[in-house]
């Protein structure tokens, strides 16, 4: 006992010193990999620039496992960085957990949800991803000539339904009379990584008519993409913008702009505003890619619609509906 | 359910059945010679990299092809060395080749790509063509079975046809030759064949060889055939599955191909219809997809006939002083 003690002293000795040597920031990307091309790639490029701005370091770990999540808040909290940026919604159980442990320690959860009242030291920031799975879901439907379109989740989990649900209301708003095949990867994780399923996926849709494809998928969205370029018809990416994956034949990305989240929490260091935010349309926390890539896909006449309902759900005249609130769809059954 | 979609159900179960199909006989020559082999993910993995990485370098899915066969290869002789030569536990040999296939593929993948453990997309030559077969055309306009012919059977890529192939093949192998004949043997009573002056080692190391050109195959067919390239663990468990299709098939070729035709066709439905309506009884997705499973524990568990594995199976081979 006594000795768990001196040791306990030992380290948190340790902890303090070396939290006022460096306190720079961390960040923990979740199962999908640092370079899915999407969602943690987001966090990535975000910590890169703010690095590269500011000539600042970071530290970063790729998890290979749930029982790891723990283990890393600990280190790096342990380590003096601050604020510790995690990504993912399987983050906040285990932030819930560590966080009374480090009061002076900052930790923020992207698309996590952590009580504040209970925790004073974490920010939970979450992205209105049915507004911007809306916008998409509405230039899908201008672009179908088919009249049906479709969607491609990863786990199926509410955060994925929400994408769905958002993108079936924008169809559904632009052609009333429009079909939505809404199809989800698996219920393990294993789901963000099966490129494969995704390929049959997109192939059953198509030949059920589809004709315009949203994958919200992670890794398994490179098959959907992939087999929506083989096949000739549009693709939908997700988080990251992922246009250049397909020149041609990715209609536009929904943004989440995870980058700007993990930038704006690194810039703002130690002293970062706790509690939570929710980043709309009316912030840019989503929203949907133009460049180079897809400037052909893209006619005025869709420009000119979305903008419109953006301005529209910016002023709160067009109420977007979020599946998480009450755990159901107005214009999708799952 | 109408013709056409029965044609696209069944036309999305061979694709996905494929993998399996071809794992499946690779643990079937492994196993039929006393080597159990839970590494068939592992040497998927590793040859489904190789395959997408040579074949991005070069532009030639050939290459790929032989690169992935030959990466497989040597994960095999890893195996082979553990557990015939040094008489290892041959679970454990298998289990840690998973391990080393998923983070070693991924590790040369970053190195070689700076991609995040991914190749880059291939194009052009770098893929497997869809072959259509002679008279396709023609023959779509024929009743029932032009469309079978022209959508089911003909536009496969290579890999598909050479996986069916090998399964009379394998067949002819085991149950017409004397090699065949004397791999059997070596996995049900080594002592005999060793008495009768044939040497252990040599046909087990023999069989593990074949395992490993087989998962070379499935790898490729999986990043070179179906994607276009390679995405960390994207065998998804196709290994495990092609183990349990191979109990199910009781060590029989014939039988591999029904297991993995039905295996790959549940999971076709389950990709087609998510929620399964019989007259007011729904049934999941999550029931599809754990069925192999099931089926699988039900035949082990004896209720569909024995399953009896080879008999020396999973054990090293000790010369009688």
């Amino acid at each position: 006992m006594n000795f768990t003690k001196t040791l306990l002293g030992a380290s948190a000795a340790l902890a303090l010193s070396a939290g006022a040597a460096l306190a720079d920031p961390a960040l923990i990307y979740d199962l999908g990999g640092k370079f899915d091309k999407s969602f943690n790639e987001a966090a990535f490029n975000g910590a890169q620039r703010w690095a590269e701005e500011t000539g600042g370091s970071y530290r970063d770990i790729e998890l290979q496992s749930e029982a790891q999540r723990e283990q890393a808040l600990r280190r790096f909290a342990e380590a003096g960085f601050n604020p510790i940026v995690t990504t993912g919604f399987s983050m906040s159980t285990p932030i819930d957990n560590v966080a009374a442990d480090y009061p002076d320690t900052k930790f923020v959860t992207i698309d996590g949800f952590v009580d504040p009242e209970a925790h004073p030291n974490v920010k939970s920031i979450l992205f209105a991803e049915h507004q911007g799975s809306y916008l998409v879901g509405m230039m899908a439907a201008m672009a179908s000539e088919t009249g049906t379109v479709s969607f491609v989740g990863g786990m199926d989990i509410p955060l994925i339904r929400k994408f769905a649900c958002g993108y079936a209301q924008g169809a559904k708003a632009v052609n009333p009379e429009i079909e939505v095949i809404s199809n989800m990867t698996g219920t393990t994780p294993a789901a963000w990584n099966d490129p494969v399923k995704g390929s049959e996926l997109t192939k059953a849709q198509i030949s059920q008519g589809s004709d315009v494809v949203f994958a919200a998928a992670g890794g398994t969205g490179i098959g959907v993409l992939q087999t929506a370029a083989d096949e000739g018809i549009l693709s939908i990416g997700v988080d990251s913008n992922q246009n250049y994956l397909h020149p041609g034949s990715v209609l536009t990305s929904m943004l989440k702009r995870v980058d700007v989240a993990t930038y704006d929490a690194m810039q703002a260091g130690a002293d970062l505003e706790t509690g939570v935010e929710v980043l709309t349309l009316a912030e840019d926390g989503v929203g949907y890619a133009m460049d180079e890539h897809n400037a052909d896909l893209v006619t005025e006449e869709m420009r000119t619609a979305v903008e419109e309902a953006k301005a529209s759900i910016v002023a709160g005249e067009t109420e977007v509906h979020d599946y998480t609130s009450d755990d159901s769809c107005p214009a999708l059954t799952f | 359910m109408d013709f056409a979609t029965l044609l696209q159900v069944l036309d999305s179960t061979v694709r996905l059945a494929t993998p399996l199909l071809l794992a499946c006989l690779a643990g079937l020559f492994s196993e039929r010679s006393g080597i159990f082999d839970i590494g068939l993910e592992g040497k998927m993995l590793v040859a489904a990299f190789f395959s997408a990485a040579i074949a991005a370098a070069t532009g030639s899915v050939w290459l790929g092809l032989l690169a992935g066969i030959a990466a497989s290869l040597v994960l095999s002789g890893i195996h082979g060395l553990a557990s015939i030569t040094f008489r290892g536990n041959q679970l454990i040999s298998g289990v840690a080749i998973n391990f080393l296939a998923a983070g070693l593929s991924v590790l040369i993948a970053q190195d070689w790509f700076g991609q995040g453990g991914r190749t880059p997309s291939l194009v052009g030559g770098g893929r497997w063509d869809n072959i259509t077969l002679p008279l396709a055309e023609t023959l779509s306009g024929v009743p029932v079975i032009g469309p079978i012919y022209a959508e089911l059977i003909s536009g496969h890529s290579i890999l598909v046809y050479v996986a069916f192939l090998m399964v009379p093949l394998t067949w002819w192998i085991l149950f017409r030759t004397r090699f065949g004949l004397r791999l059997r043997a070596v996995g049900e009573a080594p002592e005999a064949v060793d008495t009768a002056g044939v040497s252990v080692v040599g046909l087990r190391y023999a069989a593990v060889g074949i395992c490993g050109l087989l998962c070379g195959l499935a790898g490729s067919y999986l990043a070179t055939g179906l994607q276009a390239g390679f995405v960390k663990d994207m065998t998804a468990g196709r290994g495990y599955i092609a183990l349990a299709a191979l109990i199910f098939a009781k060590w029989r070729p014939w039988h591999a191909l029904g297991a993995c035709l039905l295996f790959g066709l549940l999971q076709a439905v389950a990709l087609r219809y998510q929620n399964i309506d019989l007259g007011g009884l729904t049934i999941p997705v999550q029931v599809m997809d754990a069925l192999p499973y099931i089926l699988t524990v039900v035949i082990l568990a004896g209720f569909v006939g024995k399953a009896i594995p080879p008999r020396a199976g999973g054990e090293p081979y000790v010369k009688e002083r």
